[in-house]
């Protein structure tokens, strides 16, 4: 008994909280490992660009909801998503052709386009605090449990309950439906194999007639995507805050760098690696120690390595590590 | 086929390409010889779009195509190859060669998904295709490797491959010689000659093997300090006293007579 409550602790504590950010992480990483693997820079507005496109999804979501429009058990925001996206691609369209173009053309290294990205990054933050606001805001609406606590504990008798958000589940399918099509796309479509081919050797993609400016587009439109998505997966999770989307920047990067920058696959696998770092790292395992450990025995601290606060300390740390030691992440990637 | 008018490249102050004018006759598989430093990449680089030339003209077929971008002369059926091999190193060879079909233009994400099926065929006659290649130059057996595992000279291979699956008009090659074995530069001549003879493919070959040179090549162009020195037969080029004057030293003179 003691055993099935310490399982059902660490689900519901560390688990499936980290299962749903990890598969946040992993949908903005792959933005970020894409720009870099086809445009050659990091950016550093992605985060940002997942605020513009949360915000954007949160005032659809809001016209939607006044003229009554719901979806059911679901999340009135998946509906407006597409919108969000749409939105998304014209603003970062619009960013590549007045900011980017101009340094590619040029040639410029790609430090420049970094620092350039830097610039947008802040343009971008004073419009969305412009256009939404500071507040922290909730837009999640629908069915708020699958698995309610308390309706468990009844269940199954046991002392922990177990609660599985709509929200977390929606992100981890959202997210997988995602990731599958972005695959397909890269690895099935003669556009997707364009980018891939312009990814690896730029100079020979353009001797294969593939034309450069179409894979710039592409690319963007699907960092669109995922950044939007990526973003209303985690306001819906938990909340939309401008600030906070600013911070996850440092996640998102710590994630792409430990997969292997401009690596795909390394991409999701360094999202999940940084959430499942973070919540064990900042989780304070008394309970889980105590049903584990045989007879009454109860640990006297609270058997958390970190408090909550210092979490982004735990992206800040695996960073640091990678780049010092395995510079092109677990998944082999372009050396940063 | 193609005219190059006074044309200048200079980096800084530097003239890599300091006024050449040349003219490669269409159906001819045209030589251009230097020495190191000479400017003949950075010629190639130019005609081929991946630079731009400070001055000066390239004219193709009557049409003016200076500083046009690689993919659209691709589509002219303008091709090069690079003096270092290049290849998508993650793809297997076969991929390599696929990636570069026939009219790229036009697929959108809806005809890729909606079309499934036509465009599944399309890619079996692109990989019919790249196996004919394949074969053509005797590597058939690396279909299956990844062209990063290539050696150099198998990987100049696959470059005059890529090539061979549009119709080209004409194709720069850019040392193909270079790092290749003897076996592999005779298959190379052979697949260079019949592509020239059954496809009509013209050719602007660079190369530091002058037996090479000699069997292949009419005319000659040499190109010294970015401008061109003399062209000719390869007879002639080997006996003209300016082109040995500039390769001095470079063991020209005992090739040629040797
Ligand atoms: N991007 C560049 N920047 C500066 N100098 C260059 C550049 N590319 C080539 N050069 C110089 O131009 C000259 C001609 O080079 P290149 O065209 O490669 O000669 P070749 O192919 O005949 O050996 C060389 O001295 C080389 O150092
Ligand atoms: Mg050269």
């Amino acid at each position: 008994m003691d055993l099935l409550n310490g399982l059902v602790a660490f689900l519901n504590f560390v688990f499936i909280p980290a299962v749903a950010y990890g598969s946040q992480l992993a949908l903005g990483a792959l933005g970020v490992t894409l720009i870099y693997g086809i445009l050659r820079f990091s950016n550093f507005a992605h985060g940002d660009t997942m605020a513009f496109g949360t915000a954007m999804t949160i005032l659809v979501t809001w016209a939607l909801q006044s003229a009554g429009i719901s979806f059911g058990p679901l999340p009135t925001a998946l509906i407006a998503l597409p919108l969000g996206i749409a939105a998304t691609a014209l603003l970062v369209l619009g960013t590549d052709r007045a900011v980017y173009r101009f340094y590619r053309d040029a040639k410029a290294a790609p430090v420049i386009l970094v620092v350039a990205s830097m610039g947008v990054m802040f343009v971008m933050n004073g419009l969305v605090r412009f256009i939404i606001g500071v507040e922290e805001i909730q837009f999640t609406d629908g069915e708020r449990f699958i698995i309610n606590a308390r309706a468990f504990k009844e269940w199954s008798g046991l002392e922990e309950g177990l609660a599985l958000r709509t929200t977390q589940l929606l992100t981890v399918v959202v997210a997988a439906i995602a990731v599958a099509l972005l695959f397909w796309f890269l690895n099935r479509t003669r556009t997707g194999k364009s980018m891939r081919a312009f990814s690896d050797n730029e100079d020979l993609a353009l001797l294969s007639g593939i034309n450069p400016d179409r894979v710039v587009a592409v690319t963007w439109i699907i960092v669109a995507a995922l950044a939007t998505t990526a973003g209303v997966l985690y306001g819906l999770d938990k909340s939309f805050k401008a600030f906070t989307y600013y911070q996850l920047l440092l996640p998102i990067f710590a994630a792409a760098v430990v997969g292997g920058l401009g690596n795909p696959l390394g991409a999701i696998a360094g999202g999940f690696v940084i959430a499942f770092s973070e919540v064990m790292v900042t989780y304070a395992w008394k309970q889980v120690v105590a049903y584990a450990a045989p007879g009454d025995w109860m640990p006297s601290g609270l058997l958390q390595l970190m408090s909550t606060e210092y979490k982004f300390a735990v992206s800040f740390a695996i960073l640091i590590i990678v780049l010092l030691f395995k510079p092109t992440g677990l998944f082999k990637g372009q050396s940063v | 086929m193609i005219e190059v008018h006074d044309l200048h490249k200079h980096f800084g102050g530097f003239r890599a390409v300091d006024g050449a004018s040349l003219a490669i006759r269409k159906g001819s598989i045209t030589g251009l010889i230097g020495p190191n430093g000479a400017g003949k990449t950075t010629l190639f680089n130019v005609i081929a779009g991946r630079l731009s030339p400070t001055s000066g003209r390239v004219t193709m077929a009557g049409e003016d195509i200076t500083g046009l971008p690689p993919h659209e002369l691709f589509h002219k059926g303008l091709l090069r190859t690079f003096q270092i091999a290049h290849e998508f190193s993650s793809m297997t060879v076969r991929e390599n060669l696929m990636m570069v079909p026939p009219n790229q233009a036009g697929e959108s994400i809806w005809s890729a998904w909606f079309a499934r099926g036509r465009i599944r065929q399309e890619e079996r006659a692109l990989a019919r295709k790249a196996d004919e290649v394949l074969d053509f130059l005797t590597i058939s057996h690396f279909a299956d490797e990844k062209a990063g595992n290539l050696s150099g000279g198998q990987k100049k291979l696959l470059e005059l491959g890529r090539t061979m699956m549009v119709d080209a008009r004409i194709v720069f090659l850019d040392e193909v010689g270079a790092g290749v074995n003897r076996t592999l530069l005779n298959t190379i001549a052979d697949a260079i000659v019949r592509l020239n003879k059954e496809r009509g493919y013209t050719f602007c070959v660079i190369e530091h093997d002058m037996d090479f040179i000699g069997r292949l090549c009419d005319p000659v162009i040499v190109m010294a300090q970015g401008k061109v020195l003399a062209e000719g037969s390869a007879r002639e080029i080997m006996q003209n006293e300016a082109v040995i004057e500039a390769y001095l030293g470079t063991g020209l003179k005992n090739k040629a007579t040797a």
